[in-house]
Parts: C-alpha cells; sequence; structure tokens
C-alpha cells in the first residue's frame, strides 16, 4: 500500500514535469508580437464584438490592452 | 538500489537538469566568447574595451525605439574605448536587413540567427543589455528600455568602467 502511494506520488511529479506546458522564452516571441495576434486588428470585428458585449453585460469599454503578445519590457 | 529509489533519483535528475537550463549568465561572471556562436556579420575589436551586448529584434518596439539613443551613445563615447554591439535574435534575415538598411545604426550589428548565444545567455526580456569590463566580466544587466532613465544609468555606469584602470 506504501508503495502504491509512492508510485502515485512519482507520477504526479512526472506528470507535473513533462506536461504538455512550455515557456516560451522572451527572444521566441516573434509570432506572438506579430500583428495578427493583435485582439483589436479588425475595427468592424470589434464594433461588432463590443456591441454584443454590452447588450449582453451592460458594459461597454474599459478593457482595451494596447500591443500584441511580444511581452517586451 | 530499490525501485521507488531509482524513481526519486530519476525524478530528482530531471529536476535539476530542468532548473540548470535556466542559470545564464550572472553579473561578476565572464561573458561568453561572442566568436563561438556563428553570429552572422562582423564583429567588431573588443579586445580591452568597454562593451555593451544589446539584444534586440526587429519584432519588438521599444528595442527599436533604442536605437536613437544608443546610436547617440556610442557617438559620444567610441573614442573612449567604449564599443556597442546590438545582437538581433529575429530568425529570419529579411526584416533584419531592411531595418538596418533604413535606420543605419553608427554602431556593429550582427544576427544570431540560430538564438545560439541568446539561449546561452538566458535574456530574461526584450530587449537585455549587457555591460562588460576591459577584462571581459559581465557587470550589469539592464532588462528592458525604459528610455532616458536607461540611457542615464547606462551612461554613468559606462563612464564609470571607462575610468577603471586596467
Amino acid at each position: 500500500m506504501k508503495r502504491n502511494h509512492l508510485l502515485i506520488l512519482v507520477l504526479a511529479g512526472l506528470a507535473a514535469l513533462f506536461s504538455g506546458c512550455a515557456t516560451v522564452h522572451p527572444w521566441e516571441r516573434a509570432t506572438l508580437a506579430d500583428y495578427a495576434m493583435r485582439p483589436d486588428r479588425d475595427p468592424l470585428h470589434n464594433a461588432m464584438f463590443e456591441h454584443i458585449y454590452f447588450s449582453r453585460e451592460a458594459a461597454s469599454g474599459g478593457r482595451g490592452v494596447g500591443g500584441s503578445g511580444c511581452g517586451c519590457n | 538500489m530499490s525501485s521507488p529509489t531509482k524513481l526519486i533519483a530519476g525524478l530528482a535528475c530531471a529536476l535539476a537538469l530542468t532548473t540548470g537550463a535556466f542559470a545564464g549568465v550572472k553579473v561578476g561572471q565572464p561573458f561568453p566568447d561572442l566568436a563561438g556562436y556563428a553570429l552572422e556579420g562582423t564583429l567588431p575589436a573588443r579586445e580591452g574595451q568597454v562593451v555593451l551586448i544589446d539584444f534586440w529584434a526587429t519584432w519588438c518596439a521599444p528595442c527599436k525605439a533604442s536605437f536613437p539613443a544608443y546610436s547617440e551613445l556610442q557617438r559620444e563615447l567610441a573614442g573612449r574605448g567604449f564599443v556597442l554591439l546590438a545582437v538581433s535574435v529575429d530568425k529570419t534575415s529579411g526584416p533584419y536587413e531592411e531595418f538596418i538598411k533604413r535606420f543605419a545604426p553608427s554602431f556593429t550589428t550582427v544576427r544570431d540567427g540560430k538564438q545560439k548565444l541568446v539561449a546561452e545567455v538566458q535574456v530574461p526580456a526584450m530587449p537585455t543589455s549587457y555591460l562588460i569590463d576591459r577584462k571581459g566580466v559581465l557587470r550589469a544587466v539592464h532588462s528592458g528600455f525604459h528610455g532616458a532613465e536607461t540611457i542615464r544609468s547606462l551612461r554613468e555606469e559606462i563612464i564609470r568602467l571607462l575610468e577603471e584602470k586596467p
């Protein structure tokens, strides 16, 4: 029983270590920094989305964050 | 060695390897020899000079914003034994060459297309600059570019290193 517990613990540790999560290093963020990754790249889509958001939540604006995903500075 | 002990030992090794991969270069250590990283471009003479190595990329807005100020810094201090070297981490040469042609910086730029040097150094952010003294030892690291504040701090540190006796 004790051995089984240890095995589960080790397997959980290995699962955490070799999970699908990966660190994107600062120098590897060229694709994330691309204009296409900006959530506000299409003004028409943006306006439509805002309209739906306002209709649903009775709130608008206040969630604009500039820049894309390069995480610079 | 029993089976669970082997598993634990394996886990510990994996953890050690994972954390070791993020070591990077620390202040007070010699900076890696740039000649060993197949950088694209001609490296400037660095022997006995105070060197500022700036890691940048064409897709990084603060990096590009730093170029005019770095050009000015190079023009001001080049005659006193200071060398500024900008290392691009762009994987493709097109945007890099276009930017260099358009901006024509007063300092040397090279490209780390295979990203070997930047991975060795483990830069914490883009851009990051590394200030190296005349003996090749890393003396300061500036993470990010914050305009006049970064330049003022860098300028003070560079002048201090230039005034140190070899």
